[in-house]
């Protein structure tokens, strides 16, 4: 059977500078994937690539089929996106821009059914917004809005779910909320996450695969011992760490060594 | 958690639709000559009836179509290029249908166009070459804002304004260098006026905006989310860069057909979307019916109010949206404003 999402041999420049150098990767279904790297090193790049928003040369291939040959009404119905950042230019509630997950599922000329409601109301209350349904976007805070955003996501009721560091703007608890909502996604709902990351102790917590980039390059591909170690973190963050695995779950944990 | 339905729909556009059927009788009937509509309903050679359906009537028929056809394309221009200060004069077109209009008046003021081969009179060509004008400007601005096969906002937007910019450096150009009576009538219809209309003309134009506006009405849900970035519009499904194409040769007809029999009517095409943004919420499936129809009300009074002020002197409309308009909305910002994202 062919991997949920592949790319092959994919480069990408922006002007002269490589962004992404020939970067394979077969994610198969049901993977939960954690995409890890320096800034610059190509994460949000390759995430937008995968999603379909950016052409690149090489090979993109969804389900088998190539990426290009879908429409993208199609392919926001299998892949949903929570982007690093989100524009807001007028007024809308949290509630409407949720409901704008429904739009690939229902005829363009009509309203909202009970489904689409639906949907909405079940992906806020798994990422406790409900409070925040009529209250303006662009009056929340940053850690308000980053969980609308990933309420919008799950409305989709994509297979595939793609995230831009889903945890920047918020506080620990929160953060561990996202994490523990991509796992739970992941085990119960079957689906298949790949998510940009910048903390390497909760990356290596909650996921099994991890993929460490560097300057555009697939520097390690692995489990999370074997992608987070002392030499690579020195070679790929120019950092001194120092890794243990504590007990109980034995994921390698770091340690920075002022 | 509150959401557009159905029953708001219909309670916003019709509240709007009998506010706007009310404002067309009113707005007919006031005038700088007081007429009777019983007496011109009764009697259709009455000068009250003279008056009322072939002075009043398809002025205020246009007054409405311009009025609601500007709002409805603002709204677009705005979603389209995520900038609340977009307009339909920002769009090139506006500038080229000026030039047009006025190379027209100034070289061949005098032609005159038969309506169906002289059946129904004969009309001034001018809107025509307008609306020429206004094609050739959108080609080219469309061509120059092009960048591998897409519209960008940023393109769009900056050859636009430097078109209008450069237009207006001809017009100005044109108007010096003809003698004096002429460049007050340039600059009368510059500014944009609904002087009476000929049926046909008020048909053609009403036909052109309602073919417009209901396509641009049928991609609402796709502004919507257009208006979030070209990323997540894509993410959420719309072929973006073929919804922007469309919209932009939809809302450039749209304008070129609507610059070219009235001028340059400003302040509708900026304000009443952002208003009806305040009152009814961003949704484009909701917005744009609303603004069409608010716009077509405004603009029926602010042409009302232009011919009876300084009766029987007639003031350029475009004065008067711009007089009433301006504090109304600045009124609305200072108490509305904080539900805007800065």
């Amino acid at each position: 059977m062919s991997a949920a999402l592949e790319v092959e041999d994919l480069l990408f420049a922006y002007g002269p500078r490589r962004v992404l150098d020939r970067v394979s990767l077969a994610i198969q279904k049901g993977e939960m994937i954690g995409v890890l790297g320096p800034n610059g090193s190509g994460k949000t790049t390759l995430l937008k690539i995968l999603s379909g928003v950016l052409a690149a040369r090489g090979a993109v291939r969804l389900a088998g089929r190539p990426i290009e040959a879908y429409s993208r009404n199609e392919l926001s119905r299998i892949i949903a996106v929570v982007p690093q950042e989100s524009e807001i230019h007028f007024p809308f509630t949290a509630a409407e821009i949720v409901l704008m997950a429904r739009a690939s599922h229902h005829e363009r000329l009509a309203l909202e059914g009970a489904a689409d409601l639906d949907a909405a109301r079940r992906s806020m209350a798994a990422t406790d917004t409900e409070s925040l349904a009529d209250r303006w976007v662009h009056e929340l805070s940053g850690g308000e809005k980053q969980r609308v955003m990933i309420a919008r996501a799950l409305a989709q009721e994509a297979e595939i779910l793609l995230m831009d560091e889903p945890a920047a703007f918020l506080d620990l608890k929160h953060q561990l909320g996202v994490f523990d909502l991509m796992r739970r996604l992941n085990r119960e709902r079957k689906l298949t996450v790949v998510a940009a990351l910048h903390d390497l102790n909760l990356a290596a917590l909650f996921f099994p695969r991890l993929v460490l980039l560097e300057n555009g390059r697939i520097h390690r591909d692995g489990a999370p011992e074997e992608v987070l170690t002392e030499d690579t973190i020195r070679q790929v963050y120019g950092v001194e760490v120092r890794v243990e695995r504590p007990e109980p779950q034995r994921r390698p944990h770091i340690f920075i060594r002022p | 958690m509150k959401v557009l339905d159905r029953k708001k729909m219909i309670a916003v556009n019709g509240a709007l639709l009998a506010l706007l059927a009310a404002s067309l009788l009113a707005c007919a009937l006031i005038g700088p000559v007081a007429i009777d509509l019983k007496r011109a309903l009764a009697d259709f050679f009455s000068p009250d009836a003279e008056i009322l359906f072939r002075a009043r009537l398809p002025r205020v028929l246009l007054g409405a179509a311009i009025g609601g056809g500007m709002a409805a394309c603002g709204v677009v221009l705005q979603a389209m290029l995520r900038n609340p200060l977009a307009c339909p004069q920002m769009l090139g077109v506006s500038g080229g249908a000026s030039l047009g209009g006025i190379l027209g008046m100034i070289f061949f003021p005098h032609w005159l166009l038969p309506l169906a081969g002289g059946l129904l009179g004969e009309v001034s060509w001018v809107p025509l070459a307008a609306f020429l004008g206004a094609l050739l400007s959108m080609g080219l601005v469309y061509r120059l804002a092009l960048f591998h096969g897409r519209l960008h906002p940023y393109h769009l937007l900056l050859t636009g304004v430097i078109f209008n910019s450069f237009v207006a450096a001809l017009i100005m150009f044109l108007n010096s260098i003809v003698d004096f009576y002429q460049a007050q009538g340039l600059l009368f219809w510059l500014m944009g006026n609904l002087s009476t209309r000929a049926y046909p003309t008020v048909a053609f134009i009403a036909a052109y905006i309602a073919a417009g506006f209901l396509w641009l009405w049928s991609h609402g849900l796709r502004f919507n989310l257009i208006t979030l970035g070209e990323e997540a519009a894509l993410q959420l499904g719309v072929e973006v860069a073929s919804v922007e194409r469309q919209a932009f040769v939809a809302t450039s007809l749209m304008i070129g057909a609507m610059v070219s029999v009235s001028g340059m009517i400003g302040f509708v095409g900026l304000m009443v979307p952002h208003v009806m943004r305040l009152l009814v919420g961003s949704d484009h499936r909701l917005l744009l019916p609303a603004s069409f129809l608010a716009g077509a009300i405004f603009l029926c009074w602010a042409d009302t109010l232009a011919r009876v002020l300084l009766a029987p002197a007639e003031l350029p409309v475009g004065i008067v949206t711009a007089f009433f308009g301006g504090p109304f909305f600045i009124y609305l910002l200072y108490r509305e404003g904080r539900r805007l994202p800065v």
